[in-house]
């Protein structure tokens, strides 16, 4: 029945926003590499908000960046917005979102595929995993087409065993009425990975004629623009305005009224959706007191008149949902183009997962994006990355690559997935960061792109830039701590700044200590005998402004550090160790933490466990040693 | 490889001994320096060598006790790191307050159960044959420390630091929310309302931290059970101890329906005495559930004050309760001693020891001295250790109280020198993370949680 189609070293399932970046990273990494997608024009789709970056999320895609990988390049390359959030707070949030024209996008992003070596794409359903003596050796198509590779990485979104729920009506369906993946589930479990069912949806997209912006408010994006990528140093991309509305009395009263026919509430699904992202239904229930919520229009492309109703995802009856819309304020006449759904679908539970995204069970497969219980597409892309390295270095025979709490946004999504596992669609938010204040918008290359360019993905050219960027940074932080100013020098300029003259002579790093001095302030009487991009300028201020909060965080990543050095031996059986408390025996024998540091982020894992643990690895260390002295 | 420096109280308290607070890691020395004040420095001390002085407060410079430190520099030390131990001659109020002040100094934080010993093996001290029984020691005093710490979870206590959990994380989540969703219609944090909170969770722990040094809330002591069958003198022996008329005396059989708790101290002694209903079968439902909890006493109770009456023979009450006291710090109580005797002492001492029994008549008032100094007695033998963790773990909530009260100053301050609201987040963070360690919470996820329950968020 079948036939053997061809040998690989890699082969990615799905060519979403996680297998784009597995596939392209692998290539890159000098790995025949497969792609391969149950539809070619679905590459890189957003099936769902025309936008991709924001607070945390778009720190990844300065990471995934800093690492080599190509979101940002192609989002700076097609957005038709882009705003930097939260310039009013600290420097660590500043967030960078752009409104992304989704086609342009996912057409770029084909051709890049298309374009690199190593790389083909391909169209195909995979239906079952080739397991040979607990090792994925391979994958066989719908169409009868065995492919052979040394690691699999499975990036298949929301198509597994995807189920459509609108009102009534259910169907089963991928996203945006894809064909989706049935049989792959039950190959999975077949292996021995658990799934689960989880839930997200999308609100209904309107024909941007038959709004009525007057009724609405205007969101207009940056004059002054930044970037993704660490690369791109300008553009000259047109923008486009998002707007914003709300909710009526109206909206909330026909929701009511129609709430027997919401599928959230009648029963009918029975995946977990994500608390950050209800479905309107949702929030005018548990909300009640909320009088309107929010609705933003955002525009899909530049070629399109589909406009994204950002707030009013729903699962409700194709009747209802038009009542909803039309009773928005703009919307009274807004014709739906494609209507909104909520969708099920199959997730593999991640705490089977390595932190280098391979599966425990199954040597050489892994698994990266919303199969592994995430939602986003950022969050896709920055864990497909992880999985297309590891998944090449594991056939080159090198070791996995571990992105730690602290060098990266990536780190902790991954840590906290396969550490705690998650009960619904995990997303990323600042605040599951502890070193917030090091993982920022603005160090992301100093972060990672040293571990890119060790991996390979970043080239010679790049990395000697960065360098010279870094080298800059540290002598123009040399310079201003070495220069002394004198109280006269530098009335006028502190004047200009609204600060405090000075009383005596000091260093003129202590001035931009100051809240209110900036960078510019000093620059103006001190000019830096370098040539400082904005970019390294902001750097230098960034570092001293906030220098005593940053070495505190530096301080607790020493700590962390320490424990997470404390390897666990792979032959460890938990059940042996006296001592330990049952519920944590059970714990760490299901996540079998890489380290000391891995096993106390384990929840039911209490400080005396870490105690006897440590003990432990103390007592199997010196044993160790001694045989090996002794033999 | 350990960072950090630890302390606890390595000896029983009493008003009269001697108690050593044990300090060890890199810190000791330079920590305990700053706080003593002696002709020589200890930094420049030698090993092995013992110091006069005084331990002092550097907030206020007042002195808060003499004492002798003794002090060893790694790896000589029982765990090979360097340790001061610091001698104080006793009282309860005096250790506690040195221990206060030696918490508050930088980088020294309460020892978990089992800490020093676990350090002296991680550092080599210990013997590999030795690493079974130190493992059963964490396990062993972490799970006595754990239902101690449960105990108090379920108090007044914790219900009042849930609470001002809650002020935090409320403020907390607001901040979240600002910064992960900056374009949703939740009103921006300004620095006056975060100022406002702080000083809210403030107030609240100051008035903890008030009633924890007048003694009112953070009780300790060793719980100790009078127990004994009904109308044997239970509740007259609670009121002679504690001078006071609390409980219903009466001679009517069963009037005790319930569990009261007295603190007292006894020779120096800190006792949470638990006057329990008489415990005998009954039909009377609400007398049942006094003789449930007075079982419960029974079982919890680090001391057990046995009363039996003096006047009349053994009865299958008396009975059944002396078969349960097997392995248990008792004192058998003999009362009635102004009435004739019926009682089978013989029998009597066939299950408690004869120097723990003491013949009283509460009635009177006499054998007060008696029972008084068999508890001493007890206690200095080391056999009422379980009231330690107890102890410590007060003081531990003390300083993790004032370590709460120091980040929201910190998070106060901050927002009048311009810092961002991610920022001063970081430390009304570790308020709250502080307070949560009292409580033995994990952090984890009920940020998150509480931002989603608290703000209505979507796409």
């Amino acid at each position: 029945m079948g036939y053997v189609a061809g040998e690989f070293d890699v082969i990615v399932i799905g060519a979403g926003h996680a297998g784009c970046e597995s596939a392209l990273a692998s290539a890159r990494m000098g790995c025949d590499t497969l792609l391969l997608t149950i539809n070619l024009d679905m590459v890189a789709f957003m099936p769902c908000n025309p936008s991709i970056g924001g607070p945390a999320k778009g720190h990844v895609v300065r990471e995934i960046d800093a690492l080599g990988g190509e979101m940002g390049r192609h989002i700076d390359k097609t957005f038709i917005q882009m705003r930097m959030l939260n310039t009013g707070k600290g420097p660590a949030v500043h967030a960078l979102r752009a409104q992304a024209d989704k086609f342009a996008y996912q057409h770029l992003m084909k051709k890049t595929i298309e374009e690199t070596p190593n790389l083909t794409l391909r169209q195909g359903m995979a239906e079952e995993l080739i397991v040979e003596d607990g090792k994925c050796v391979g994958i066989l198509t719908k169409t009868g087409a065995e492919y052979r590779a040394k690691a699999i990485v499975v990036t298949t979104g929301t198509y597994l065993r995807g189920k459509i729920i609108m009102g009534e009506l259910m169907y089963e369906s991928g996203p945006n009425n894809q064909q989706p993946s049935v049989r792959l589930s039950a190959s999975l479990k077949e292996h021995g990975l658990e799934l689960i069912r989880f839930k997200t949806g999308t609100p209904p997209r309107v024909n941007k004629d038959t709004i009525d912006f007057s009724k609405t408010e205007i969101q207009p994006g940056d004059e002054k623009l930044k970037f993704f990528s660490h690369e791109t140093e300008s553009s000259d991309n047109e923008q486009l305005p998002c707007w914003l509305t709300y909710t009526s009395e109206e909206t909330h009263r026909i929701i009511n009224d129609n709430l027997h026919r919401a599928p959230m509430f009648s029963g009918a699904i029975e995946g977990t959706g994500p608390r950050y992202c209800p479905s309107i239904e949702d929030k005018i229930v548990r909300f009640a007191d909320k009088p309107k919520h929010q609705v933003f229009l955002e525009p899909e492309g530049k070629h399109t008149s589909e406009y994204y109703v950002q707030g009013l995802s729903t699962s409700m009856p194709e009747d209802v949902q038009l009542k909803i819309v039309r009773s928005v304020p703009g919307l009274e006449n807004a014709e739906i183009m494609r209507n909104g759904y909520a969708i099920e679908y199959d997730a593999v539970i991640p705490t089977q997962l390595w932190p280098t995204l391979e599966t425990k069970v199954i040597d050489g497969l892994f698994t990266a994006g919303q199969i592994n219980g995430t939602s986003g597409y950022e969050e896709a892309a920055g864990q497909g990355i992880i999985a297309g390295i590891n998944a090449a270095r594991k056939v080159q025979g090198k070791e996995g690559v571990i992105i730690g709490r602290e060098q990266g946004y990536i780190g902790v999504m991954i840590d906290d997935l396969v550490t705690k596992g998650t009960n619904d669609p995990y997303r990323l938010l600042t605040s599951r960061a502890e070193y917030r204040l090091l993982l920022r918008h603005d160090n992301a290359d100093l972060r990672l792109t040293p571990l890119g360019y060790e991996i390979g993905l970043i080239t010679e050219e790049r990395y000697g830039k960065f360098l010279r960027k870094k080298e800059l940074v540290e002598l123009e932080l040399e310079r201003l701590r070495n220069t002394k100013v004198k109280p006269d020098d530098m009335k006028v300029m502190l004047e200009a700044a609204s600060s405090a003259q000075m009383t005596q002579g000091a260093d003129a790093l202590s001035l931009l200590r100051r809240p209110e001095v900036t960078y510019a302030h000093l620059e103006s009487v001190l000019p830096s005998p370098y040539e400082l991009s904005d970019e390294m300028k902001e750097q230098v201020e960034i570092q001293i402004k906030y220098e005593g909060y940053i070495e505190k965080q530096l301080l607790q990543v020493e700590r962390l550090n320490k424990m997470e050095k404390k390897k666990m031996p792979e032959d460890i059986d938990y059940g042996d160790v006296r001592g330990l408390a049952s519920e944590a025996k059970q714990k760490l024998s299901v996540i079998r933490p890489l380290s000391i540091g891995q096993a106390s982020r384990i929840a039911g894992v209490t400080p005396a466990d870490i105690s006897i643990l440590l003990v432990y690895l103390e007592h199997y260390n010196r044993v160790t040693a001694a045989r090996k002295s002794g033999s | 490889m350990i960072h950090d420096t630890i302390a606890a109280i390595s000896t029983a308290v009493g008003e009269g001994g001697i108690a050593i607070i044990r300090v060890s890691g890199p810190q000791a020395i330079s920590g305990i320096s700053r706080i003593f004040s002696s002709k020589i420095s200890l930094n420049d001390a030698e090993s092995h060598t013992v110091h006069y002085g005084h331990i002092v407060d550097p907030s206020s410079g007042e002195k808060i006790e003499e004492v002798l430190l003794t002090l060893m520099h790694g790896p000589r030390s029982f765990t090979a790191e360097d340790v001061v131990e610091i001698n104080a001659h006793g009282g309860v109020i005096a250790v506690k307050k040195v221990l206060d002040i030696v918490l508050l100094q930088d980088n020294i934080r309460t020892a978990e159960p089992g800490e020093f010993t676990k350090r002296a093996f991680l550092n080599g001290r210990i013997d590999l044959m030795q690493a079974e029984a130190v493992i059963d020691l964490i396990r062993s005093k972490s799970d006595r420390a754990f239902s101690v710490a449960r105990k108090q979870a379920e108090g007044a206590l914790s219900k009042k630091i849930k609470a001002l959990r809650q002020t935090v994380i409320e403020l907390l989540a607001h901040i979240e929310v600002n910064i992960d969703y900056p374009e949703h219609d939740v009103e921006e944090m300004t620095s006056a309302y975060i100022r406002e909170q702080c000083q809210l969770a403030i107030g609240e722990i100051d008035k903890l931290l008030k009633t924890a040094n007048e003694g009112k809330i953070l009780r300790e002591g060793i719980v100790t059970a009078i127990v004994g069958r009904p109308n044997v003198g239970k509740s007259s022996l609670m009121n002679v101890l504690t001078q006071e008329n609390k409980a219903i005396v009466t001679d009517i059989p069963g009037t005790t329906r319930d569990v009261i708790e007295q603190f007292v101290t006894l020779n120096g002694i800190p006792l949470r005495l638990l006057d329990t209903a008489g415990i005998r079968e009954t039909s009377d439902i609400v007398e049942r559930i006094g003789v449930e909890r007075s079982r419960d006493a029974f079982q919890d109770a680090d001391l057990i004050l046995f009363v039996l009456n003096h006047n009349e023979p053994l009865q299958s009450d008396d009975r059944q309760l002396l078969q349960q006291l097997e392995g248990r710090s008792v004192v058998a109580i003999i009362n009635k001693t102004d009435l004739p005797g019926h009682l089978e002492m013989d029998e009597v001492e066939r299950y408690v020891a004869s120097d723990r029994i003491v013949r009283m008549s509460v009635l009177e008032e006499r054998g007060l001295d008696g029972l008084e100094a068999t508890i001493s007695e007890m206690f200095f033998e080391g056999q009422l250790e379980a009231n330690d963790l107890t102890y410590v773990s007060n003081v531990r909530h003390i300083s993790l109280l004032k370590r709460a009260k120091g980040s929201l100053e910190d998070a106060i301050e901050a927002t009048y020198s311009g810092i961002p609201i991610d920022v001063i987040q970081i430390d009304a963070r570790l308020a709250w993370e502080s307070l949560g360690e009292i409580l033995g919470d994990e952090a984890g996820d009920s940020l998150i949680d509480q931002i989603f329950s608290q703000f209505c968020l979507g796409k």
